[in-house]
């Protein structure tokens, strides 16, 4: 890998689901969850992932994953090609111990039948990252402490915890095996306030102390923002914008992104803006508009927005909109 | 005299000993008649019992323990299941949190909201009835209203599903109605629409009851907020006094640890620790293990609401002086 490269690269990252045929002469149609996606992630940033729901954000980052086989495109990792991890398995073991994801739903991801600790033993031992049982208890113990959790919490079972303990078990199972970059899907979107503060924080303290990277994938905009360096706004299995967390109020924004902004309602009294209303819902990704993802929505559209795909433009340095009237100079 | 009236209400939960543990405690306030209340806190804290208490759709392990909630001047908690039947629906309306379960999946979408229509009015005519679900579809912007009435729930995307429900709690005109977490389960963009809507419907509608822990929808819609914590109103007042001028620590704590699209990036001032269950509630004030400026006092009395501004009710040993309500 160059010094000073990116991470990890995903090159014209496609992944179509195919519908199921209702008759036997139909064409083949497609869910278009993520299409020529591209994007590069630098070591120690946090790059935030920011849509509606069906905008094709988590299947991106299982797509990384080789969670789901991608049907096109690369994903390159440390100058190498890893797109559904085919490489050697020996290889293998290293990357799924280096990329690794916590779960939006940290009720649903513990099994309620295995301790807490025995469920964080157990990725390291396959992992070959502790030699023996011992160890990894030793290591499982000393992770348990720095999330806040006591180290008596490893004989406890997954029921005995509250919504943002469990959340915080997630975050050191995906720990224990020492990762470089962790994909974060959702993970703080079903805790109440105050705890989602409390993990928020344990992030950014976790990201200084084990050198981490992170993917944050939300839909929680002010959310996304406050953690995030880089966002990437999704929409409709495309990026539409790939911005500084502070080129978000842009006048260059793409028209989607200043819908988002101003779609969230502030908890404040102060007088607020005029509000965009985005007209109906996110379409079918099985028949995706042509043109314009966005052009059946957009209050800005024009008629040939409808017709042809606009480009990514550079409309600042490292701001790149999906949208060719934001580029300016006309 | 205010359309709703909670008195020192307070109720609990029965476990199978029959033991009752208290939930909501001395719980008081009001709603006039064309006002928008916004009852704001975390889950756990008794906001859905709140408005299920008014609705009298309690669960079967529910208690009421005391107190009395006044709908029009009468107290609905000693009101029979008949009296009850004629206003909920009616007078007294509620959008639930979930719009995907809420709704029945094998009646039409003009069956299940003509439903409520004649189930209050007998004696309208099939036309009538057709008619104005119709006009209650339009006034919550479904287009196409009469083509969608003979639709079944899975033909609506979720912010179209939770626009039935809200057509379907205002076809009889409520004087109150409840909205419990309407838009928690939608996108921001959607969720803006709804907020539109219901802004909309204020003008019209008598009194709001929005519970929620979204402040920023509080923002949006309500002129009074209800702060509550583990059962209790812990702050009460206009929205300009409970945003601008928080006093109780909790309040004070949960609106600086949300992030917002111009909060800067230093650490998040959380609130450590996390909403006490019903069984482990402290014998003073429920958020004394919690709370960053916790007193001896705290430990051991409960602090009684205060008047100490204008509108502004607050309950915490911090501020002891003033009027008692």
């Amino acid at each position: 890998m160059e010094k000073g490269g990116p991470l990890l690269k995903v090159e014209h990252l496609t992944k179509l689901f195919p519908v199921k045929k209702t008759r036997f002469f139909e064409e083949q149609r497609h869910v278009h969850a993520v299409e020529d996606v591209s994007f590069e992630l630098y070591e120690g940033e946090t790059l935030g992932i920011v849509g509606e729901s069906g905008s094709g954000k988590s299947t991106l980052a299982r797509a990384i994953l080789a969670l789901t086989k991608v049907t096109s495109g690369t994903v390159i990792y440390r100058g190498e090609d890893i797109t559904d991890f085919r490489v050697p398995p020996a290889k293998r073991k290293l990357l799924h111990s280096e990329l690794q994801m916590i779960f939006q739903d940290p009720y649903a991801s513990l099994n309620p039948k295995i301790k807490i600790g025995e469920a964080i033993c157990e990725p390291m031992l396959a992992n070959g990252q502790a030699r023996n049982h011992d160890e990894a208890v030793k290591k499982t113990r000393h992770l348990l402490e720095i999330v806040g959790l006591r180290a008596e919490c490893f004989d406890r079972f997954p029921h005995e915890f509250s919504g943002g303990q469990r959340q915080r078990i997630g975050i050191v199972r995906a720990l224990a095996v020492n990762p470089r970059v962790l994909f974060c899907d959702e993970s703080v979107s079903a805790l109440d306030v105050s705890v989602q503060a409390q993990v928020l924080n344990l992030f950014n303290a976790l990201k200084k102390e084990f050198n981490l990277t992170y993917v944050f994938i939300g839909h929680d905009l002010a959310v996304i923002r406050y953690i995030s360096d880089r966002i990437l706004v999704m929409y409709l299995g495309k990026v539409m914008e790939i911005a500084r967390y502070d080129q978000l109020f842009s006048d260059r924004a793409h028209p989607y992104t200043k819908a988002l902004v101003s779609a969230i309602p502030e908890p404040s009294t102060a007088a607020r803006k005029e509000r965009i209303i985005l007209e109906g819902d996110i379409p079918s990704a099985v028949n995706p508009p042509e043109g314009c993802r966005f052009c059946q929505r957009c209050f800005m559209a024009r008629p040939e927005c409808f017709e042809v795909e606009p480009d990514f433009y550079e409309v600042e340095p490292g701001h790149f909109v999906r949208c060719p009237y934001m580029k300016g100079g006309e | 005299m205010p359309l709703v009236e909670f008195h020192n209400y307070s109720m609990g939960f029965k476990d199978d000993d029959g033991n009752v543990s208290n939930l909501i405690d001395n719980l008081s306030f009001s709603i006039d008649e064309g006002k928008a209340l916004g009852v704001v806190g975390e889950s756990g804290c008794g906001k859905s019992m709140t408005s299920l208490s008014l609705m009298r759709l309690l669960p079967d392990a529910a208690v009421v323990q005391s107190g009395k909630i006044l709908f029009d001047g009468k107290n609905v908690l000693e009101m029979s299941e008949k009296e009850m039947e004629v206003i909920r629906g009616n007078r007294l309306s509620m959008i639930f949190q979930e719009p995907m379960t809420s709704l029945n999946p094998v009646l039409t979408i003009g069956n299940q909201i003509g439903e409520c229509l004649l189930l209050h009015h007998p004696d309208l005519a099939p036309d009538e009835i057709r008619a104005r679900t119709i006009r209650s579809l339009e006034s919550v912007g479904i287009n196409n209203a009469e083509a969608r009435l003979s639709q079944y729930p899975h033909e609506f995307s979720g912010g179209m599903r939770q626009r039935v429900m809200i057509a379907m709690a205002i076809i009889n005109h409520p004087a109150l109605l409840i909205a419990d977490e309407p838009t928690t389960a939608l996108d921001v963009t959607i969720q803006a629409q709804i907020l539109d809507i219901m802004k909309g419907l204020k003008g019209d509608s008598g009194g709001l009851m929005m519970v929620t822990h979204n402040l920023g929808v509080v923002a949006e819609i309500c002129e009074e907020v209800v702060v509550m914590y583990a059962g209790r109103a812990v702050e009460r007042g206009t929205l300009k006094a409970i945003f601008d001028e928080p006093l109780h620590p909790y309040t004070i704590g949960l609106m600086s640890s949300i992030p917002t699209m111009t909060s800067d990036k230093s650490e998040l001032p959380a609130i450590p620790g996390s909403v006490p269950t019903i069984y482990d509630f402290g014998k003073g004030c429920r958020f004394a293990d919690r709370c960053s400026k916790c007193m001896e006092r705290c430990m051991r009395e409960v602090p009684k609401s205060l008047l100490v501004g204008k509108d502004h009710i607050v309950a915490c040993w911090l501020y002891p002086e003033g009027e008692v309500v």
